[in-house]
């Protein structure tokens, strides 16, 4: 086992003072070895604190590169960053922070052909990523390595944190057994996120980490935190291992990793209709030689609408589509209209499956593309 | 749906599905058990419907229900009886992290 330097005893002391840690748990800490997949919102506090706490190696897995709209919550990276790749920003931070952490970057996408290579080499996983499918592969992962998986994730003003595959407790599907479809789900760039949500949720998986490398404490295995940040409720709900689990339980079927992209159904139509769609610039045709056969239903929410709306269209809010549906005209088209193409798409799913019978068109890649591509009216958002 | 012993049930909905209920966090029901609860619920808003149950009427697998603090997948399941003061709570998969 490593020694600690006077500098580091000088650095951890505050650390080496709690009895809890002392120094034979920062040397835990220091032998210690945690893997960040996503240096995003998560990834960013959990990054901060865990450098600063004295983890001696943190691997950080990320393949984008920092754009404009990070800035808002990733609090690793900064302004004189936009455009690096991520890796390389929060590196750069975390050796500022504490020079005494090694920082392993793997400036990629995770997915099933490298997982188990990247994961194998650590001690405890932190689950900072933003898609169903990147979830279920770090879950399967971990449960197949043997490794604890601290889970956080965010919406609007909610977040979740709990601890998996720790000590044989419950792992991510024992929780959800599979995701949902694509699209019903809206996404942070469609729903939005709280900038400082991702920094409790993210502290919350920083402490789990820890206590984990110090074998001490009581986890959020078997438990699941629930974060509402508008209301600052905190609740707390059982855990338990589902014996049926596909990966964890008594009778396991799946003993490598698989296709993710396909279980979270990304690949492939799998739906029970197409739904036709239309251009942004063929609706501006449209609009320009026969408006008088259409109507543009805007089923974004009334902030969203606050910023712009093509003409001839009408606001609809998603979650009121199917109840409303008497006030859509059978007889003309309707182009339904959202920020990206997803929510309305759901809209005309539901509708058919209401029994709606006119003609319905989605705007492909929403009101976003109208503003790329035909440039007036509304804006990118 | 006649209700044998109704009791009054608070159901909390995440900011995921509160679209679907006019921003409505919280919504009281009357209703003897939990799947007597969530078909009120989703009488009174209908667009929730299909994002809580699938084309066989089944419960979403990404949709956890929670009776007080009990997953009721570990309890009875839907037939397990509520009783007035419970709270039903309805957490679904959420993905973002960035």
């Amino acid at each position: 086992m490593q020694e600690l330097s006077i500098e580091e005893l000088t650095r951890y002391s505050r650390h080496l003072i709690l009895p809890e840690v002392g120094l034979e748990g920062q040397l835990r800490l220091k032998n210690g070895r945690v893997l960040l997949i996503g240096t995003g919102g998560l990834g960013s506090p959990v990054a901060l604190y865990l450098a600063a706490a004295g983890v001696g190696t943190l691997g950080i897995v990320d393949f984008d590169v920092v754009d404009e709209t990070n800035l808002q919550r990733q609090i690793i990276h900064g302004t004189r960053d936009l455009l690096r790749p991520k890796v390389a920003s929060a590196q750069d931070r975390i050796s500022e922070i504490n020079p005494y952490t090694d920082v392993v970057t793997f400036n990629v996408r995770l997915d099933s052909e490298n997982a188990l290579g990247i994961i194998r080499d650590f001690d405890v996983v932190v689950d900072g990523t933003d898609n169903y499918a990147t979830r279920y592969l770090v879950n399967d992962a971990c449960v197949l390595l043997g490794k604890p998986n601290v889970y956080g994730s965010i919406f609007r003003f909610e977040g979740q944190a709990s601890v998996f595959n720790y000590r044989g407790g419950p792992c991510y599907r024992c929780l959800y057994s599979s995701p949902p479809p694509p699209g019903l789900v809206p996404s942070c760039a469609e729903g939005g996120v709280l900038g400082v949500l991702p920094g409790i949720i993210g502290c919350i998986q920083a402490n789990e980490a820890l206590k984990i490398l110090l074998n001490d404490g009581e986890t959020l295995s078997e438990r699941l935190l629930f974060f509402d940040a508008w209301k600052l409720k905190f609740r707390e709900l059982k855990l338990r291992k589902d014996k049926t689990c596909p990966i964890c339980g008594e009778n396991p079927t799946i003993h490598e990793l698989v296709d993710y992209e396909e279980f979270c159904g990304l690949k492939g139509k799998g739906d029970n209709f197409e739904v036709e769609s239309i251009s942004a610039v063929g609706l501006r045709d449209m609009l320009e030689s026969s408006p008088e056969t259409l109507e543009i239903i805007d089923i974004r929410e009334p902030h969203e609408v606050a910023m712009g709306m093509l003409p001839r269209s009408r606001a609809i809010p998603f979650g009121q589509v199917v109840r409303r549906k008497d006030e859509l005209n059978p007889n003309l088209l309707n182009v339904f209209i959202c920020k990206i193409g997803t929510r309305s798409e759901q809209a005309i799913k539901a509708l058919k499956e209401s029994g709606f019978e006119g003609r319905l068109m989605n705007l492909q890649d929403g009101t976003n593309a109208w503003a790329r591509d035909v440039g007036n009216y509304v804006v990118t958002y | 749906m006649t209700t044998s012993n109704p009791q009054l049930v608070t159901i909390q909905l995440p900011t995921a599905l509160r679209t679907f209920t006019d921003g409505l966090s919280e919504i009281k029901v009357e209703a003897a058990t939990v799947d007597e609860s969530l078909v009120k619920l989703t009488e009174l808003y209908i667009d929730l419907k299909r994002h809580l149950f699938d084309d066989d009427g089944k419960l979403r697998s990404f949709v956890n229900v929670f009776l007080n603090d009990e997953n009721i997948r570990t309890v009875d399941g839907f037939v397990t009886p509520v009783k007035s003061g419970d709270t039903i709570m309805l957490i679904p998969a959420i993905a973002g992290g960035v």
